[in-house]
């Protein structure tokens, strides 16, 4: 299926977590945010939320900033 | 010197430090320490999907510092409500540095969707560090919506000038009921020092850092500006005059 994933499409496998989809880019779920088509999902709902063809993700982390 | 109050938080300093444009983690960290600070804002951004990089929050003791995420690269009030939201997600506490910044080339703040963020993060139990300019209405109206702090900026972000902002600051921070922390623009130890010396409750810096050749060494001054800028204003300074007081006895003299 496809997602749009931080501004861009790409193409992932069916069914895929969020948890998973965070494994898969060596992102460690605990320094990070996500947002699943603009509605923030909660840490400890990333292995539950299933993505879905056509979603759109954000995945945040922090950075120097004043 | 006597402990700063945000929403019912207590804090021994009144130097908060921003993490941006240092040239390292090292370097970061340095002035952090330097300036001994406990409040630390952070920003942010996308993950670089195909280079993660260097997390920085391995080089920030959380339970040394409060991180206070801000909302920089908000353009309006909903991007800026997103941000936050994703912060507090990202397991921060409910604090947020609240900035709207639509103007690429002055950094100034959007002083309408800068309030209606405010309106809404308050609502949502955040507590709002809003970022504005130094307008003492827009000021009287943030905090009438509940933020926990006004930060009026000295001058534009990174621009290294100083208290510009002088007149205004000072009627803001006459008519406030929170905590006023003057933010961005201070290039020198003298403007923390003389933010503090006009009543401000704290000052936070980061280009001046940053670009500093030792930045634990620039944090150590500005932590020492910010002091003697505090105690004077405590210790209440006399006020400026334009005629010459002696101060030696105008009597005795060898004339006499």
């Amino acid at each position: 299926m496809k997602i749009t994933l931080n501004g861009k499409e790409i193409l992932v496998g069916n069914p895929l977590s969020i948890v998973a989809l965070l494994a898969e880019h060596d992102l460690d779920s605990t320094r990070v945010a996500v947002e699943l088509n603009r509605e923030v999902i909660c840490a400890n709902a990333f292995a539950t939320t299933l993505l879905s063809d056509g979603d759109s993700l954000e995945i945040i982390h922090f950075v120097g900033g004043g | 010197m006597d402990k700063l109050v945000i929403a019912g938080r207590e804090f021994s300093s009144r130097l908060m430090v921003g993490t941006g444009k240092f040239s390292s983690h090292a370097a970061m960290v340095a002035a952090l320490e330097g300036a001994e600070a406990e409040i630390v804002t952070v920003a942010l951004r996308r993950v670089d999907i195909d280079n993660p990089d260097d997390d920085m929050l391995t080089h920030i003791d959380r339970n040394k510092y409060l991180l206070l995420p801000n909302t920089s690269g908000a353009r309006d009030a909903d991007e800026a409500v997103r941000l936050a939201r994703l912060a507090r997600a990202a397991g921060c506490e409910p604090w947020i540095k609240l900035e709207v910044t639509p103007d690429p080339y002055y950094l100034l703040p959007d002083p309408i969707e800068t309030l209606k963020a405010a309106e809404i993060l308050v609502k949502e139990g955040f507590n709002v560090l809003p970022y504005i300019n130094a307008d003492p209405v827009l000021a009287k109206h943030l905090q009438e919506v509940g933020t926990v702090t006004v930060m009026p900026l000295g001058a534009p972000i990174g621009t290294n000038k100083g208290v510009r902002t002088r007149e205004q600051i000072a009627i803001i921070i006459e008519q406030a009921i929170v905590p006023v922390v003057v933010d961005a623009g201070l290039g020198a130890p003298s403007h923390a020092a003389e933010a503090m010396e006009m009543g401000a409750a704290a000052v936070l810096v980061n280009t001046a850092f940053a670009v500093a050749r030792d930045p634990g060494a620039m944090g150590v001054a500005f932590k020492k500006g910010v002091e003697a800028g505090r105690e004077a204003f405590l210790a209440g300074m006399g006020e400026q005059r334009d005629r010459a007081e002696a101060s030696s006895p105008l009597t005795g003299f060898l004339h006499d």
